[in-house]
């Protein structure tokens, strides 16, 4: 059942999943601001409130002039939000998944991301675009790739993945009342994955990374599914006398430097993880930005854990093969150690 | 509609003022680019004077424009004040844009200039959604998007306007037809013999017009704001018109037949506009060219203003990239 339908006398759970804490973020959203209004295909409750049910309660709480059902038309959804966004109003638009979001590349690039430079400040686009994706799930080469570097590489442009149910709830609220077009990216193959319940109107400032997880010999650091996998690792790793922190960036750009700097110059080490390609991802610039500032201090090199260079593949013997391993993230945190005693 | 609405002589005044300011400011762009007085790229509206002054007749400054990079008729007919908008041009940090949007960025949301796009086709979604926040908000306000015969070409074209269709949004499509999309003539590219047609498509009100007409230009465009203020949806307008000096300054425009320039050139919409006016009694010889004399003098003023504006400090790169709450 989504937060959105949920009578409110029932008892609290104690974890929610992903799913439950978009809906939840989207709900109170709507309930906060009138100006927030939602665009997007079959997201309205007599087309099933959104293939994903993200949606699922809304238009009949909200009434469907605020949760509009789109025809199959990304330019045009990403379109409109921009014009709505402009004449005052806060548009929550869903492509349903991410793939989907190179027909409205133009509407984002050069309008969305840009329209307050270009104004001199005199418009802004405070849009989110909601989007889904993920590789595991066997969705193959067109419904699973993790497009995050392409928007992080455009001025104007927030991205955002989250980690946990908590943080989806707090960041989803963060890019909504945010003044700035945000990409807000739901992770497919954890939806139904649980997480402590957030505190409800909590926002969780965009920009801002977090550390998940102190330690004091190796930084990993990213964002996103593989921030789950480290959180493991760490724990694992901790029993065996190793001492890992995790960086999780929440806001992949603009990037919060300082604290992944902070973290680096105490542990000497760094490993990058995302989901995304290796190749001109996410993680180069983290990787650059690292050793740039703090190449004195290395004890390693700086070291990164993402999936492989190709299309997505369709069998799951090929799928796993492509997409990163959390073994492939243990095996870069001994080598990275390895270093030192080598050293 | 009811009553159809009488086209007076002052309405053709106040189009024809409209349309002249236009055209004077025109022909001064073109002398400072010819003489290197000026420096921008520049897409010379002349010829479509008379169609963006009688759009403009009908707007209030609330309603909202989205025009593209071709579309300084249209900024001005909505009112575009000279200054900030001659101060873009020259790049200045007192431009409208602070000189970091550029003469194919105007935007000046006082007056209702909301976007303009360089990109064909690209200001139709965001005109659907600037017209979806005033159903929401019954504002009462009409948006007008304003795109040349190339852009009904491109998909977003139709994405736009199926949505605005289908939600009766009070946006105005208003294609410019000029006959050319860059450098290709019109029937080489576009499938249908007028655009208007188009709306059938989307089961939205359509017409065809001479936009160098005032009158028929005027008539569409007031049954379209009228439409549009009333709740009854979008309209497409496909004005027909003509531009002299091709798709940018310093086009040599080779693939325009002769004779059909010249055919077009002997339609000159300005003249006839400007015997029409004097034929309709509105205004005398004399007091047409006092008006021309007090434009000059406003544009004069204003590109002493941009000239002497200073260029935006480096420092200005840095911000409007993200907002405070950042």
């Amino acid at each position: 059942m989504s937060a959105a339908t949920a009578p409110a006398a029932e008892a609290k759970p104690e974890v929610i999943t992903f799913t439950e804490a978009f809906s939840r973020a989207l709900h109170d959203a709507m309930e906060m601001d009138p100006s927030v209004i939602m665009l997007g295909e079959d997201i309205a409750d007599e087309e099933g409130g959104g293939i994903f049910k993200v949606t699922k309660g809304l238009s009949t709480k909200f009434g469907t002039e605020r949760v509009k059902t789109t025809p199959i038309s990304e330019q045009a959804i990403v379109g409109a939000a921009i014009g709505a966004s402009l004449a005052g109003m806060r548009p929550v638009a869903e492509i349903m998944l991410m793939n989907f979001i190179t027909v409205p590349m133009d509407q984002i690039v050069n309008h969305a991301a840009k329209l307050r430079f270009m104004s001199g400040g005199q418009t802004h686009v405070p849009i989110t675009i909601r989007t889904r994706t993920g590789a595991g799930a066997g969705t193959g080469g067109q419904h699973s790739d993790m497009l995050e570097a392409w928007f992080a590489h455009v001025a104007g442009m927030k991205v955002v993945v989250p980690s946990t149910p908590a943080d989806a709830y707090g960041l989803l609220l963060g890019c909504i009342f945010d003044n700035d077009p945000c990409l807000f990216i739901e992770d497919q193959l954890t939806r139904t994955q649980t997480g402590p319940v957030p505190v409800k109107g909590e926002i969780i400032r965009l920009g801002k990374a977090h550390v998940a997880r102190e330690g004091k010999d190796v930084t990993v650091v990213g964002y996103g599914r593989p921030i789950r996998d480290a959180m493991v690792l760490a724990e694992k790793l901790a029993g065996e006398g190793i001492s890992v922190e995790v960086v999780d960036l929440r806001t992949v750009s603009p990037m919060d430097t300082e604290t992944v700097l902070k973290s680096v110059a105490k542990t000497g080490r760094a490993v990058v993880i995302h989901e995304a390609p290796r190749s001109f991802g996410c993680g180069a610039e983290i990787a650059a930005r690292i050793q740039e500032e703090l190449f004195d201090q290395l004890k390693a090199p700086v070291l990164r854990v993402a999936s492989r260079d190709v299309t997505v593949p369709f069998s799951r013997v090929l799928e796993a093969e492509y997409l990163y391993k959390a073994s492939g993230i243990e095996a870069a945190i001994r080598q990275t150690l390895e270093k030192r005693t080598k050293k | 509609m009811s009553a159809k609405p009488s086209f007076t002589p002052a309405t053709l005044l106040a189009i024809w003022h409209k349309a002249r300011q236009i055209n004077l400011i025109d022909e001064k762009f073109r002398g400072l680019l010819r003489s290197g007085r000026l420096a921008a790229v520049y897409y010379s509206p002349r010829g479509q004077e008379i169609l963006a002054a009688a759009m403009g007749v009908h707007l209030q400054p609330t309603d909202y424009l989205v025009t593209t990079y071709r579309g300084i008729h249209d900024q001005l007919a909505k009112g575009i004040p000279l200054k900030p908008l001659f101060a873009e041009y020259y790049a200045k940090a007192t431009g409208a844009c602070k000189g970091k949007g550029g003469p194919m960025h105007i935007t000046h949301p006082e007056t209702g200039v909301m976007v303009t796009t360089g990109i064909v086709g690209s200001g139709l979604p965001i005109a659907t959604g600037l017209g979806w926040a005033s159903q929401l908000k019954k504002d009462g306000r009409v948006t007008l998007v304003t795109f040349g015969d190339g852009a009904s070409n491109i998909g977003a074209f139709h994405e736009a306007l199926n949505m605005a269709a289908l939600w009766k949004l009070p946006v105005i499509f208003l294609c410019q037809n000029n006959l050319y999309g860059e450098s290709s003539k019109y029937a080489k590219t576009t499938s249908v013999d007028n655009i208007g047609e188009r709306a059938a498509s989307y089961k939205m009100a359509g017409v065809t017009v001479n936009g160098n007409d005032a009158e028929a230009m005027w008539r569409a465009a007031g049954e379209a704001v009228a439409r549009a203020r009333a709740g009854e949806g979008p309209t497409l307008i496909e004005a027909v018109t003509f531009r002299f000096m091709g798709h940018y300054f310093g086009d040599p425009g080779a693939y325009i037949p002769k004779e059909e320039y010249e055919a077009h050139l002997a339609r000159d919409p300005m003249p006839i506009a400007r015997a029409a006016v004097l034929a309709s009694g509105a205004a005398t010889e004399a007091e047409l060219d006092a008006y021309d004399a007090e434009v000059s003098a406003q544009i004069e003023e204003a590109l002493q203003f941009a000239a002497d504006s200073p260029f935006p400090d480096v420092g200005e790169i840095d911000i409007d990239v993200y907002g405070a709450s950042a």
